[in-house]
């Protein structure tokens, strides 16, 4: 029997105490990594034998293995379709995400991103070789000017945090132009980290502007703050704490009063599309996440696309390359003219193109009219979970909120329990948590947004799971049961102070990995 | 609207629960002289399924596919055959629909083939330790710039003319706006410059690419021990990938970052993007570099499992200290490199990268041929250089016209060089037939004469 047992455990995920002996727990499987299951000789493709042809490597041959393991088209199917069941996914359930806008990911945007006149088509091939190609970015360019109102628009931003630094580069060229320095940026403490590292990464200073107990920027502060070398604010909006700015076009006279520019980080245009456009507002500059508002998966992680809109005062100085028409065909412009103004490239070809037609697509499914709606039930479904959840948990602001309610752990007091513990304990129950401890202007704060694509039922189910939890960390002594979530998961709570202690970050043969430890 | 679900029915009885009157109501907080009363105007209203795949599919009818004709366009991007389970499977909803792996207890499928990710571009570039991946190649070269000015406080990059011209221009970007010198390498396809001479003891890194942008393959090592003479660090480039299954590795030379577009594994042309960049580097730079690193660790009940760590470096964290700004990774993509390379394996990689040399040195020795054609590049891996007797532009043109896409003009990329004018880059790969290769030197022979 123990035999058996031994054999078994060459899985080696079984721990001490396991209730099987493979790990395994019935559809939940343990995989080890591809590099433990290769063998010398197995092949995952059939390739045909090389020609002989005179070396032209001159000499700089590779000697040697690398090590990749060997393995066969079934073994790697398997592989990755059982990692991805260890994945939560928008596919599956709701994923309340603040900020992160995690709505349905239509199919029909796959399927036209694969259209060979799209996906098939290289970069560099001659302008009247892609024609449809470009017809379809300066298509998107028109969509996303008019929802926005703005003039031009800068596509070539590969993410949101891209789009941050295109804009930002974009007010530096313009401040430059006009032969003057300014050296601060004003930041409020309720932004998500990328606007500061921007600003940092474009040469500027950061001035942090403190929010108000409204959950909105301190206008006082931001007009003590302001000064001839004050580059620019860069505002959210709504912002982070799921609040209008209502003082906005406030705020964008007095920047603009004191030659600074406006930049408006539009990571939460989801719930304003098609019923505020940010160019009515004074924005300058604005990068839109094609991943949140328009629907392109977030992918575990990316690819996003982050297009920057810009104002007329910022247009000239939009980066390499563009698409213009000239005489009913499209044009591509990859280098600077006489007299441009451009601050340079910023990344290599076009864009995200396989994001822009998932977003195209998108954007033609809804049309004008279906937009709106997206920002308006957006805001009613993050409305309607601050109504319902005001009594058992702490909304962090008075309301209404926009796309996202934000509640702060007061509920929590005296509990034990703590934001992260209450987050886990969300994941046996079968959701993925809410964004915890962002915005850092909140204590503990939980960031729910369900975007418009989640049903009301969705909602309802949702809404009793969060309460029930709540109740049962107010009915004390509960924190112990808390901790110890989640525990019906692949893996429970991760030690990731140690893993940044002593970090292993690639795989290593079993003798190399004992020679490295010793 | 076939992706919202709430009813009219639902709608009233939310507003009911919050106690207002109409959704407008919730919008009060915006200045009313911004409200939209209406649909923006311009834009056509919502289309079904049908009446959107038609209106698209029309669209992309109007380029040339790159598999409808003999293609030899590389420069950074390659046309490979993708295997079909790997598309099959990046689609799989819970690869494709999740968000990044903050969360590490439902998202070990992610996290663990990010760590697969890391362990292979590591082991390829013949490098210490790998990230996550950054948004392409061009900019993962940028954030290597960066980063050696981080190590060695120093502010001057020299970039080897042999770098990728739009490479270059990112990192002049990136110049610009920090405030560091670039000190630029003769532009010249078929010599190799002298890099050595310009590293002084101010220079924080030197940007080399293998094979460079017109094809040349360079060993580096001698390069490697001048930089480390002079304390600066060597940064290796690499546009394509499949290059590393043939070519002594950047690490084996020396490197001590290495950089790379890694569209070439698992990745359609995309017509640009998007795309997947690697980035590797010695363990001692570790907590230097830029960008998402997946790492090993044990979980409560002490089974090995996987998180998102060193993230001290990163924006989220450090803000405005951050190593970078980025955020994203290119987490698709670098599936879809992940299981075409578990695919490939060691025997299926070099043999990949085999087929390619084969193939690009089958087509020089034809192109060799044709009257008007002079190879330049002496070693190479799957791209190469052609002097022409003619403005290498209106050549692609008028081979375009005969449904051949040549290659790139260097012009294209380097206008207003007249002794750069003629040049065109031609790439091969295993893609391309026998049919397709006398196809171009055919169209060649024609255009040319």
């Amino acid at each position: 029997m123990s035999d058996w047992s031994k054999a078994v455990s060459a899985f080696k995920s079984a721990g001490e105490g396991a209730p099987t002996m493979t790990g395994n727990l019935g559809l939940q499987l343990e995989e080890p990594l591809i590099f433990e299951q290769g063998e010398d000789g197995r092949c995952g493709v059939d390739l045909p034998p090389v020609p002989k042809v005179e070396s032209k490597l001159g000499g700089l041959a590779r000697k040697g293995r690398i090590g990749l393991p060997g393995l066969s088209e079934p073994q790697v199917v398997r592989h990755y379709t059982r990692l991805s069941q260890k994945n939560y996914a928008i596919d599956a359930g709701l994923y309340p995400l603040g900020s992160c806008t995690m709505k349905h990911n239509p199919r029909l945007n796959e399927k036209m991103a694969r259209l060979p006149g799209f996906s098939d088509v290289h970069p560099l091939q001659p302008v009247s070789t892609v024609q449809g190609a470009l017809e379809l970015i300066d298509t998107l360019a028109h969509w996303l000017k008019t929802l926005t109102g703005m003039p031009a628009v800068a596509m070539s931003p590969a993410a949101g945090a891209h789009g941050e630094l295109c804009g930002m580069m974009a007010i530096r060229a313009a401040i430059e132009a006009k032969g003057e320095r300014r050296t601060r940026v004003l930041v409020p403490e309720s932004a998500h980290g990328t606007n500061p590292a921007t600003a940092a990464a474009c040469g500027y200073i950061v001035d942090p502007i403190p929010a108000n107990a409204r959950g909105r920027v301190d206008i006082e502060a931001f007009k003590a703050k302001l000064g001839d070398d004050v580059a620019a604010v860069m505002i959210t909006n709504p912002n982070t704490c799921g609040l209008f700015e209502s003082e906005i076009i406030e705020i964008a006279e007095l920047i603009h009063s004191v030659g600074g520019y406006f930049y408006c980080d539009g990571a939460n245009f989801n719930a304003i599309v098609g019923r505020v456009r940010p160019g009515d507002l004074g924005v300058d500059a604005m990068h839109i996440n094609l991943h949140k508002t328009f629907s392109t998966p977030h992918g575990g992680g990316g690819p996003g696309a982050g297009p920057v809109v810009l104002s007329e005062a910022l247009a000239k100085f939009v980066p390499m390359p563009y698409v213009v028409q000239e005489a009913g065909s499209y044009k591509l412009v990859e280098h600077e003219g006489e007299g441009g103004q451009n601050f340079g490239r910023l990344k290599a070809f076009q864009g995200q193109m396989g994001m822009f037609v998932r977003a195209l697509t998108y954007m033609m499914s809804h049309g004008a009219d279906g937009l709106r709606q997206v920002a308006s039930d957006a805001v009613l479904n993050a409305n309607y979970i601050l109504a319902r959840l005001k009594d058992e948990m702490s909304p962090a602001f008075d309301g209404p909120c926009m796309h996202e309610a934000l509640f702060d752990d007061t509920f929590l007091k005296g509990t034990g329990v703590t934001t992260l513990d209450f987050a886990k304990a969300m994941i046996d129950e079968g959701y993925h948590p809410m964004t915890m401890y962002f915005p850092l202007v909140v204590h503990g704060a939980l960031l729910i947004e369900p975007t418009e694509t989640e049903s009301k039922d969705a909602i309802d189910q949702f809404i009793a799971v969060l309460g029930g939890l709540a109740q049962r960390a107010k009915q004390g002594d509960q924190a112990d049961w808390f901790r110890a979530a989640p525990r019906y998961t692949p893996r429970r709570r991760l030690d990731e102070t140690s893993a940044a202690r002593k970090p292993i970050l690639r795989w290593m043969p079993e003798t190399e990995s004992k020679e490295a430890a010793d | 609207m076939r992706y919202l679900p709430l009813t009219e029915s639902d709608r009233r009885a939310m507003l009911a629960a919050i106690g207002v009157p109409s959704v407008d109501s919730l919008f009060r907080d915006v200045p009313e002289s911004a409200w939209l009363k209406k649909p923006v105007e311009g834009l056509p209203d919502h289309m079904g399924e049908l009446a959107v795949d038609r209106a698209l599919t029309a669209m992309a009818a109007k380029s040339v596919t790159a598999g409808s004709a003999p293609f030899f366009i590389g420069g950074g991007a390659y046309k490979h055959h993708v295997p079909a389970s790997v598309d099959h499977l990046i689609q799989r909803g819970e690869f494709m629909t999740s968000y990044t792996p903050y969360q590490p207890e439902v998202t070990q499928g992610t996290l663990q083939y990010l760590f697969e990710f890391q362990t292979q571009v590591a082991l390829i570039t013949g490098m210490d330790v790998a990230n996550a991946s950054m948004y392409d190649g061009s900019t993962a070269v940028a954030e290597a710039v960066v980063m050696a000015n981080r190590v060695t406080r120093r502010e001057k990059a020299v970039v080897s003319g042999g770098l990728h011209p739009m490479y270059r221009e990112v990192i002049d970007t990136h110049a610009r706006f920090l405030g560091f010198e670039v000190v630029a390498g003769r532009i010249d396809p078929t010599s190799a410059e002298d890099l050595i001479d310009r590293i002084d003891d101010k220079t924080s890194c030197v940007v080399v690419q293998n094979p460079d942008f017109f094809g040349n393959l360079r060993d580096f090592t001698k390069l490697a021990e001048a930089c480390q003479a002079r304390g600066a660090l060597l940064i290796v480039a690499v546009t394509e990938i499949v290059s590393l299954g043939a070519v002594k590795s950047p690490g084996e030379m020396g490197a001590d970052i290495v950089v790379a577009e890694g569209q070439s594994i698992g990745n359609a042309l995309n017509f640009g993007g998007p795309y997947v960049g690697l980035f590797a580097t010695r363990d001692k730079y570790v907590r230097q570099m830029p960008g998402r690193l997946a790492g090993q660790t044990v979980d409560a009940d002490g089974r090995r499992g996987w998180v998102l760590t060193l993230s001290t470096r990163e924006q989220h964290i450090r803000r405005e200290k951050a190593t970078s700004n980025i955020c994203t990774n290119s987490g698709l993509c670098a599936l879809a490199f992940t299981i075409h390379m578990s695919l490939l394996g060691e025997d299926g990689f070099t043999r990949l990268a085999a087929l390619n040399h084969a193939a690009a040195a089958s087509l020089a020795g034809k192109l060799a041929g044709v009257k008007g054609v002079e190879v330049l590049t002496g070693s190479f891996f799957n791209e190469f250089t052609v002097r022409l007797s003619k403005p290498a532009a209106e050549v692609v043109e008028a081979l375009a016209e005969k449904n051949i896409l040549a290659g790139i003009p260097v012009s294209r990329l380097i206008p207003g060089r007249d002794d750069l004018a003629n040049l065109l880059v031609i790439a091969a790969t295993e893609v391309n037939t026998e049919a397709d290769m006398d196809a171009l030197a055919k169209g060649l022979t024609e255009v040319l004469s």
